[in-house]
């Protein structure tokens, strides 16, 4: 395969405290593939997306972006983090929070203006959230505060997109909204790399993944690799897949 | 003198207008850097960085013997600035909570502050009267000078505060994100800490150590009742705050001897007391009212919706039935059938009811809302 890097991860080890959580980790994702991270709660998933944007300093090992260093590549990435990881009291409006995914280009000290609105607006569009900008971000149902923080991310008009469960909590018409975008996202050449629990859906939805269990199990397509032995040296317990059935 | 006479005099008497002046800014200060705080949900930080800076106000007395107030109050920035990164740093570096670092520095911190404190009043030197105005406060010793170092300090921190709105907005609402899009949150972070620090090293003299935090808590508390925008709470809290200020000021120079400090912080709680009860759209009062006007709204729909059920099974809808055959259904009373016909939903006449073609319309459409959520 003639395919550039978008990420690649050498001998990555990241610990909170002295218990490793990722342990010895290497991991290379191609452009343009969408992939799934799947691994028991606790397997390390949120950190290794963590680890890789800089939010969490790793013990040892290196990280790349289209191989330079993330600090480097910030305008090439953008994130969708766990929903529960915010305050959605917090008093302001959903096209405000939509807004801060043009802080980073916008830079220190500079306000967004008329063109940043526009893009924000823009991209609600696209999740289907332009009836709701003005509302309070806790009036929204959960589905919905997903919905935000993926048009928050497409604001950033990146190349690489890491989302940690995006479908958490949302329903059945909402998931294939979502999944319909980042197709597209695909299809215009984006790699997107996303925390997945619903192992039913992998082979749906995804072309790649990634099994982690602290350390990684397995790496690739997955038509190769999403089987019976990874599901189970994953998880622990012999796993039987519906697509197996 | 009353609170008239207070509000007379304030505009000539030169004490009471400097004193009033002080308290006005340090409440507006502290009001706008307090919602800071409270968004951060670091609300006992403020107690614990005033109480850390006693320490720093004895040895800034120990070591130059002065007794203006703008060194002492150098010397509480310092211990205030140290106890507040400790507190930081002992969170990142250990596993205990912000809570127990915060109680550990407080205590740590207050209790030498005192020690120092009862070391310098046992020192033969007449000089030490009136360190221990920073413990309760004492608004009635500020002076021009000391209002104008808090002009200065509240011009420079809002002007910080506007230049990195933006940063400050996005770090309390996703500090992680903020660090993915390439920000130094340290900094940002650090910046906000400082000014709040800031804010409270300024309000030692004229509130103490002990009530500093509720002066820093209370107007953000009030302000956010009313807001679901952040700049709208930054300049209502302030608002609140400088006039929690006022009113404590006028209150305490009206009934002779009440200390200032309390007398602020406890207008500044009616606020908040008013705010839970009467705020529109948090307040406990709207939200009973909004719940029982739902409750009843409720009922009167599905009483209609129950006599769309019966009409439809005729053909004429307003045909007339008994009220009867609505006492097996839960949600009827008397007073629902006369909302209803106020509606001019149904018509009631005997004991019969009948549905308006208005009612029938009425029903309709709820029926297909309903269908279109399902
Ligand atoms: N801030 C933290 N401090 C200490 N330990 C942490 C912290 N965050 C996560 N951990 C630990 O690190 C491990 C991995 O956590 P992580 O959040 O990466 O898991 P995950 O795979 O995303 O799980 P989930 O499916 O539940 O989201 C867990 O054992 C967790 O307890
Ligand atoms: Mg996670």
């Amino acid at each position: 395969m003639n395919q550039k890097i978008a990420v690649q991860i050498d001998d990555l080890t990241v610990a909170y405290n002295y218990k490793p959580v990722l342990w010895d980790i290497d991991l290379t994702v191609p452009e343009g593939v969408l992939m799934a991270i799947v691994g028991p709660n606790g397997a390390g998933k949120s950190t290794l997306i963590k680890a890789i944007l800089g939010i969490i300093k790793p013990i040892a090992g290196s990280i790349s972006i289209y191989g330079k260093p993330y600090t480097k590549q910030r305008k090439l990435v953008a994130y969708v983090p766990q929903k529960g990881s915010v305050d959605w009291d917090f008093p302001t409006t959903a096209l405000d929070v939509v807004m801060m995914g043009t802080y980073g280009s916008l830079g220190w000290i500079k306000r967004p203006g008329e063109k940043e609105k526009k893009i924000a607006l823009e991209s609600m569009e696209k999740v289907g959230m332009l009836p709701y900008k003005n509302r309070q971000i806790s009036q929204l149902s959960g589905g919905q505060q997903q919905r935000v923080f993926l048009a928050r991310a497409l604001v950033q008009d990146a190349s690489i997109y890491f989302m940690d469960e995006p479908f958490q909590g949302v329903d059945a018409t909402t998931e294939i909204a979502i999944i319909n975008i980042l197709k597209e996202l695909r299809k215009a050449g984006k790699t997107v790399i996303v925390v997945h629990h619903d192992l039913q859906t992998v082979p749906e939805y995804f072309d790649w993944v990634t099994f982690l269990n602290v350390k990684k199990i397995a790496t690739g397509p997955v038509k190769d690799i999403f089987n019976d032995d990874n599901l189970t040296k994953t998880y622990g317990i012999n796993y039987k897949v519906a697509v197996n059935k | 003198m009353n609170i008239q006479e207070y509000f007379e005099l304030v505009w000539t008497d030169y004490t009471l207008r400097t004193i009033t002046l002080g308290t006005a800014v340090l409440g507006a200060i502290c009001g706008m850097l307090g919602s800071f705080a409270v968004l951060r949900k670091e609300s006992l930080l403020g107690d614990a960085i005033s109480h850390a800076a006693l320490p720093g106000i004895a040895i800034a007395f120990l070591i130059t013997g002065a007794k203006d107030s703008g060194t002492l109050l150098l010397g509480a920035l310092v211990s205030g600035l140290i106890g507040t990164f400790w507190i930081r740093g002992i969170t990142s570096k250990t596993h205990l909570k912000s809570d127990t670092a915060l109680g550990i520095i407080l205590s740590v911190f207050f209790g030498f502050g005192m020690l120092l404190l009862t070391f310098i009043q046992k020192q033969p030197n007449a000089n030490q009267a009136g360190l221990d105005k920073y413990l309760f406060g004492q608004a009635a010793t500020l002076v021009e000078s000391d209002v104008n170092l808090m002009i200065i300090v509240t011009g420079i921190s809002l002007f910080v505060m506007l230049l990195f709105w933006k940063e400050f907005k996005i770090l309390l609402f996703d500090a992680d994100y903020t660090k993915t899009l390439g920000f130094n949150t340290k900094f940002i972070d650090v910046l906000i800490t400082f000014l709040i620090v800031l804010a409270i090293v300024l309000g030692l003299q004229t509130v103490g150590v002990v009530l500093m935090s509720a002066i820093l808590l209370a107007p953000a508390a009030a302000a956010r009742q009313w807001t679901n925008s952040l700049g709208t709470m930054v300049v209502l809290a302030g608002i609140i705050g400088a006039f929690s200020g006022v009113f404590g000021t006028a209150i305490s120079a009206s009934q002779n001897n009440l200390s200032t400090g309390p007398v602020i912080v406890l207008v500044a709680g009616a606020f908040v007391l008013f705010s839970f009860i009467f705020s529109p759209k948090r307040g406990i009062l709207f939200r009973e009212i909004r719940f029982r006007k739902n409750r009843t709204d409720l009922k009167l729909m599905k009483t209609l919706q129950f006599m769309y059920g019966v009409v439809q099974d005729h053909e004429n809808i307003s045909h007339p039935h008994a009220i009867r055959i609505l006492n097996n259904f839960q949600g009827y009373t008397r007073g629902s059938l006369k909302k209803l016909e106020n509606e001019g939903w149904i018509a009631v006449e005997g004991q019969q009811w009948a549905m308006t073609p208005k009612g029938y319309k009425r029903a309709q459409e709820m029926y297909n809302k309903k269908a279109e959520n399902e």
